[in-house]
């Protein structure tokens, strides 16, 4: 527990209206980590579920339209309610107005109206699932969407809110860092973490407004047939593909740049280095951000559209490409010569290079049009976006969880048990997704609930790599709520870092500094500054 | 010459543009495994020799590198620009049938593929062609999106209610094929599987003169038990008393069920063909009405053997 002498954010003011009421950016991104924390959780359950009905070729674990609804909500759980919002309002939230010197982000109120935004348009999302669920896939295809008879309103309605809290979060943090950056403190003096949100703000708030009219749209389709949507009145099922897919590319750096934007973070802390090509990196996040609202139509090569348009979008997807590339590259080139300690944040680093490599590289099969038309809509998909997702940006928000947990909670969580669940993790999701790649190339279509006895061994030893990494994730949750318990008392810099939220104490100050902190140092001077671990 | 036991990743390739797909997959393979060694394995031998050992100290300003940071652009950027053209390239192919192919009409519907060939005869889930010549299909839905996807064809193609799309392939082999639904349509999606026969010049001239006459030598209640797979009935309806996504067909002959609006009906010729051709009429209580019409699916022939193979089941 906390030494009653010492006042921190956690402990004062007290109250459950303190923080119910709060406008404090720590306190909100706390809020935040909870909530998604538990959504992740539901989502991962449901995955067990899932790869458990998978595991032999006609199984019956489930019935095919309970099946149908897991898939569905797994997918929409974890995309909408857990890695959208996961980086950016729970760690950025917590940490960029530190890394920038200030006390609190530009508008505190519009904060904390976020979450609740969020927490709003989540219960819809759980509304629809007592209500019968919802079949139609995450991606909520038109017209099976229109015409399924599950509680597809509610869930696309849960979602449009959910739109909100993420544009609010953006725009906060443009301001943000526009405004209330350290007296001195150029853009080239920010940690690369404010640069990815930066860039990551820029699309949740010019493209999330476009997901919101598309789901509008098809709540207006659904309740009053207005046809926009509709063959049979003059609409197009394919232009909704479209809207879609034109904020749901974007969507997807949302969630990989704020992963990058973490390990560029660990990588210069773990290797006691400078980071290597800070420009490079800093503007291929702006890169990636403006040819991602270029590229949507590579998810819709098989979908009839003109070869004019397929070969555009295959070459603005090979572009895209290369900053991604870049930036890989450049946190390789960091290690060269630092001094390289493997805590649990740095494996997690490691781990995320190594799979979001992979991740990468397979996506060029997809980009490729000749070979995306036979691996389109198989498990080759679905493994390439585990590996970026998963293996990218949620092995970079545990590493950012565990960096930060010191700061977040005043407490250490178990070194041991951290480095064997990182293990056990990166095991069991390479078992799992790995062998994803082969049952896609070799044909098996996603989103079946029976399959081929042909696949049958691929399927079923995927199903035992989820219980590896299911494993891996309850050590996790156990560990880290044991620190909060029972943890040793963390330091104010246990890492030996040099960003500013690394100045102050563990858990920071409600001011979050005592003294307005001085700029003494770049973020990553680890050529001429030793910071003091402790 | 074309590979017809498949690798790690591919399946057989038994089209020809298959083995165009699968070089440039192979071509990705290796040229990403051999980036991916390179990164991984430098990434583990900085870990390894440069660990950190004792206390904190100053590291070396290592922030720029000209000459290594133009190559690991351009580089990249080259290749990428070679797989580009090269999917393009095959990409075309798939999208340009030659002028002479033989063409079949696709419609896909919630849950099976129906198929109608150009002397007149249809099929249902089983998609018969000739070895060795260009296959054009003309697909369309009359519900949903699907996908028309032959995995040891490299080729799919989404199949919409709003507008024909085009693909086409030349299976030089004889032999039977999958065919999946790749384009999720509910819940029978994973039961929306059909296969493609590739039958040789004799056989596929035999089974045209045998599909112009089908079911002839055979008893009303064998055809029709034949139809009750080759028409994709079985997807739906089980023959032993247990639950599907629809009701099952033994022993309802004669008897009473009970209808979704609380009336009952007796199962006979009438309500069978019916149900048949208008599915939505009278839904049986417990079961959605999710039923495609068989309209022009099967002929009065085809029906009287269906009746008659309902009745046989007791």
């Amino acid at each position: 527990m906390q030494s009653p002498t010492v006042a921190n954010y956690l402990n004062s003011p007290t109250g459950w209206k303190s923080w119910l009421f709060t406008l404090d950016h720590k306190r909100i991104g706390i809020m935040y980590l909870a909530a998604i924390m538990t959504f992740f959780a539901v989502g991962g359950v449901l995955a067990l579920i899932i790869r458990l009905q998978l595991l032999s070729p006609h199984g019956t674990l489930v019935s095919a339209n309970t099946y149908n609804q897991l898939f569905t909500l797994h997918g929409a759980i974890m995309i909408f309610l857990f890695i959208i919002p996961s980086i950016p309002a729970s760690l950025g939230n917590f940490v960029l107005p530190q890394m920038l010197g200030a006390k609190d982000v530009a508008f505190p109120r519009l904060n904390l109206a976020s979450w609740y935004v969020y927490v709003f348009g989540s219960l819809f999302a759980l509304y629809s699932i007592v209500a019968g669920a919802v079949d139609t896939g995450w991606t909520f295809y038109t017209p099976y969407s229109t015409t399924t008879n599950t509680s597809v309103v509610s869930m696309t309605l849960g979602v449009f809110i959910l739109g909100f809290s993420s544009i609010f979060t953006g725009l906060n943090f443009i301001v943000t860092i526009h405004k209330l950056r350290l007296p001195g403190m150029t853009w080239f003096d920010m940690p690369l973490f404010v640069w990815g949100l930066y860039a990551t703000a820029i699309i949740q708030v010019l493209a999330t407004p476009v997901l919101g009219i598309t789901l509008v749209l098809l709540i207006l389709e659904r309740t009053m047939g207005i046809g926009i949507f509709d063959p049979a009145m003059g609409g197009d099922p394919v232009l909704y593909q479209h809207f879609f897919w034109f904020y749901s590319h974007p969507a997807v750096y949302i969630m990989i740049l704020p992963g990058m934007a973490i390990i560029s973070e660990l990588v210069a802390a773990f290797t006691h280095k400078k980071i290597f090509g800070y420009k490079a990196i800093a503007f291929s996040s702006l890169a990636i951000a403006f040819i991602s609202f270029l590229v949507w139509g590579h998810h819709m090569f098989t979908s009839g559209q003109s070869e004019l348009a397929a070969m555009m979008f295959s070459f603005l997807t090979f572009l895209v490409a290369i900053p991604s590339g870049i930036k890989v590259f450049n946190w390789v080139a960091t290690m060269y010569k630092g001094r390289i300690s493997l805590e649990t944040p740095m494996l997690y680093t490691l781990s995320f290079l190594f799979l979001f490599s992979i991740g990468g590289l397979t996506g060029i099969f997809l980009g490729a049009l000749g070979v995306d038309v036979h691996l389109h809509s198989t498990y080759f998909i679905v493994a390439h976006f585990h590996y970026v997702m998963m293996g990218g940006t949620v092995m970079a928000f545990l590493g950012g969880l565990h960096y930060w947990w010191p700061k977040m909670f005043g407490k250490m969580y178990s070194e041991f048990w951290g480095r064997i669940a990182t293990i056990l993790v990166f095991i069991g999701f390479n078992v799992t997704f790995f062998t994803q790649f082969i049952l896609g190339a070799k044909g098996m279509p996603r989103r079946y609930y029976n399959y081929l006895d042909q696949y049958q061994p691929l399927h079923a030893f995927s199903s035992y790599g989820s219980w590896i990494l299911g494993l891996g994730f309850l050590i996790m949750f156990i560990y880290l709520i044991h620190s909060l318990f029972k943890g040793k008392k963390a330091p104010g810099n246990p890492w030996g870092a040099l960003t500013l939220e690394w100045t102050n104490s563990s858990p920071p100050p409600t001011e979050n500094f005592e003294t307005t902190p001085v700029l003494t140092h770049g973020p990553y001077a680890y050529d001429t500054v030793v910071a003091d671990r402790g | 010459m074309m590979d017809t036991t498949g690798t790690l990743f591919l399946p057989p390739g038994q089209s020809t543009i298959a083995p165009e797909v699968d070089s440039l997959f192979n071509f990705i393979l290796y040229a990403g495994t051999i980036f991916f060694m390179v990164v991984v394995g430098l990434m583990i031998y900085f870990v390894i020799k440069y660990r950190r050992r004792g206390a904190d100290e100053v590291t070396p300003d290592i922030a720029h590198n000209t000459k290594l940071e133009i190559i690991w652009t351009v580089v990249p950027t080259l290749l990428v620009m070679v797989v580009f053209y090269w999917g393009f390239h095959i990409y075309l192919k798939m999208h340009v049938p030659p002028k002479d192919a033989f063409e079949v009409k696709v419609t896909g519907q919630k849950w099976f593929w129906s198929f109608d060939y150009p002397g007149g005869g249809n099929g249902v889930n089983e998609l018969v062609v000739p070895a060795g010549k260009p296959v054009k299909l003309l697909l369309s839905s009359k519900d949903v999106i699907h996908s028309f996807y032959v995995p040891d064809f490299r080729i799919k193609m989404d199949v919409l209610p709003n507008r024909y799309t085009v693909t086409w392939f030349d299976a030089p082999n004889p032999g039977v094929y999958n065919l999946f639904c790749s384009e999720y349509c509910g819940t029978s999606h994973s039961k929306m599987i059909g296969t493609v026969k590739v039958l040789g010049e004799r056989e596929f001239a035999a089974w045209q003169e045998s599909s112009s006459n089908a079911g002839a030598g055979m008893t009303p209640e064998t055809y029709g038990e034949q139809l009750y797979t080759a028409r994709a009935c079985a997807t739906c309806h089980k023959v032993d008393g247990s639950q599907s996504t629809g009701p099952s067909w033994k022993g309802i002959y004669g008897h009473p069920v009970k209808l979704a609006d609380g009336s009952q009906v007796t199962v006979d010729e009438n309500y069978i063909r019916e149900s048949v051709l208008v599915p939505g009429a009278k839904v049986v209580a417990g079961y959605q009405n999710v039923m495609p019409t068989y309209q022009g699916i099967l002929n009065s022939k085809q029906i009287d053997a269906l009746v008659a193979y309902i009745k046989s089941l007791k």
